[in-house]
């Protein structure tokens, strides 16, 4: 596999943000009670990662390994507010609605993640590259958690995609069922982690049953590859 | 030696610092029309929903006076109150105001009242009611904050003013009571508040964000 093909591997699905490193669970929960939502984080965690990525990669030489951290943590800051200030400007509805998960995207262990374990290894292309495609994992992840939340919650799809898009996009708004009462459990935060623990356990049957199919039981005394679990 | 790593290190990090800082204050610079604006599209949108834009001809999101009522506006903090004038003449108010007593913490609420105490209209502006139950204080999601429009108070204790519950006129919601106990007792302070101070509201020539 060449180099883009097993980032995009590793982003989308075997090293998954969301489903896999178990990063950036605080946005993952919270803001994802909507599509249009979990778009909105998507989009502003996108730019960051495709940013902080870039730049920590440019700079990589020039920085003593002491201080890395702090430097990635002011260079992330410095986006996080830069996307906060443009979507205030062009997107008010959604910045009132993402509220303070905005600039929480800082704390965002996924970023900061990718900046020392990737961009600080690599060169720009790939880095902006691994940026992209780990923001798309962690971006489907978050819109499957909000579309799952949203039908079942209000029964609806792209409510408020107004906010988002403009005007026109109201008319995306897809009434999916009729539901006489919202289902409070699931637009809750709890519901997210249930809605999450399902996902997750989707994505591992599917994962034993694929591997299953193409190396049938060589590996099974490897040892297991080791996950970075933080709590962000 | 050690010393020199360290300022070394330390100019580094301070050039970072300052170049962050600069980018940082670019973004700002540039967007910053953009959210004033922004912030003012929103502001009007409200006022709009809780007076008739036709009903008067001055520039209201201008005409802002500062009010304080930590008892009938549940905060001690200054907050701001729209006067609606047609030619000169005063028409209408929206004064913002804060119910404390909500299931989860305030709900912040601005009430328009026309010149005779009657409410014109009430939008809630922001809350942390429980989706699904609290939550019907917003326009998006019931029409339950347009039953305040033009009722009006008789009497500073108008036993009316009370969910139906203690024996008023306004609807509880299924399953949550507190939360629309809290707004109707607001809009109720809101409105008395007025009727104490019509006068100075509508003569007063201090504007927000001005000194005292």
């Amino acid at each position: 596999m060449n180099q883009y093909a097993e980032l995009t591997w590793q982003g989308l699905w075997k090293n998954n943000p969301g489903l896999v490193q178990l990063l950036g669970l605080c946005p993952l929960l919270a803001v994802t009670s909507t599509v249009t939502n979990a778009i909105g984080m998507s989009l502003a965690t996108i730019a960051v990662m495709i940013g902080s990525n870039a730049t920590v990669s440019l700079i990589r030489t020039w920085i003593p390994k002491e201080i890395r951290i702090p430097i990635f943590v002011m260079i992330i800051a410095g986006f996080v507010t830069c996307v906060q200030l443009l979507f205030n400007a062009y997107a008010y509805g959604l910045y009132q609605s993402l509220g303070i998960f905005l600039p929480l995207i800082v704390t965002n262990c996924i970023i900061i993640g990718r900046a020392e374990a990737y961009a600080s290894k690599n060169t720009l292309l790939p880095s902006v590259y691994d940026g992209f495609i780990m923001g798309i994992g962690f971006s489907l992840v978050l819109i499957i958690l909000g579309a799952i939340r949203e039908v079942l919650g209000q029964g609806t799809l792209f409510d408020g995609a107004e906010l988002l898009l403009g005007e026109w996009a109201s008319s995306l708004r897809v009434e999916v069922m009729q539901l006489d009462h919202s289902f409070l459990f699931i637009m809750l935060p709890p519901g997210a982690f249930v809605a999450l623990g399902f996902i997750l356990a989707a994505k591992n049957s599917l994962n034993s049953r694929m591997e299953s199919l193409v190396e049938p039981q060589i590996e099974a005394d490897k040892p297991q590859r080791v996950r970075i679990n933080k709590v962000s | 030696m050690m010393n020199n790593v360290i300022t070394k290190n330390g100019l580094i990090l301070a050039g970072f610092a300052l170049c962050v800082t600069m980018i940082v204050a670019i973004t700002h610079q540039g967007t910053k029309e953009k959210i004033a604006e922004q912030e003012q599209k929103q502001l009007l949108k409200i006022l709009d929903q809780v007076i008739d834009s036709t009903s008067y001809n001055n520039a209201l999101y201008k005409h802002c006076v500062p009010v304080l009522s930590e008892q009938f506006l549940g905060s001690k903090e200054e907050q701001r109150a729209f006067v609606a004038l047609h030619n000169e003449q005063p028409v209408a108010i929206a004064i913002e105001t804060i119910a404390p007593n909500g299931y989860n913490g305030n709900i912040d609420l601005v009430v328009g009242i026309n010149y005779q105490g009657v409410v014109t209209g009430v939008r809630t502006l922001s809350h942390q009611e429980t989706p699904g139950l609290g939550d019907k204080i917003e326009i998006k999601k019931a029409p339950w904050i347009t039953t305040f429009n033009s009722k009006f108070i008789t009497k500073h204790d108008d036993e009316q003013w009370q969910v139906k519950k203690d024996g008023g006129q306004f609807d509880q919601f299924t399953g949550a009571t507190i939360t629309p106990r809290a707004v109707v007792q607001a809009v109720k302070n809101t409105l008395v508040y007025f009727k104490r101070n019509k006068e100075t509201l509508f003569m007063s020539t201090a504007r927000c964000g001005e000194s005292k």
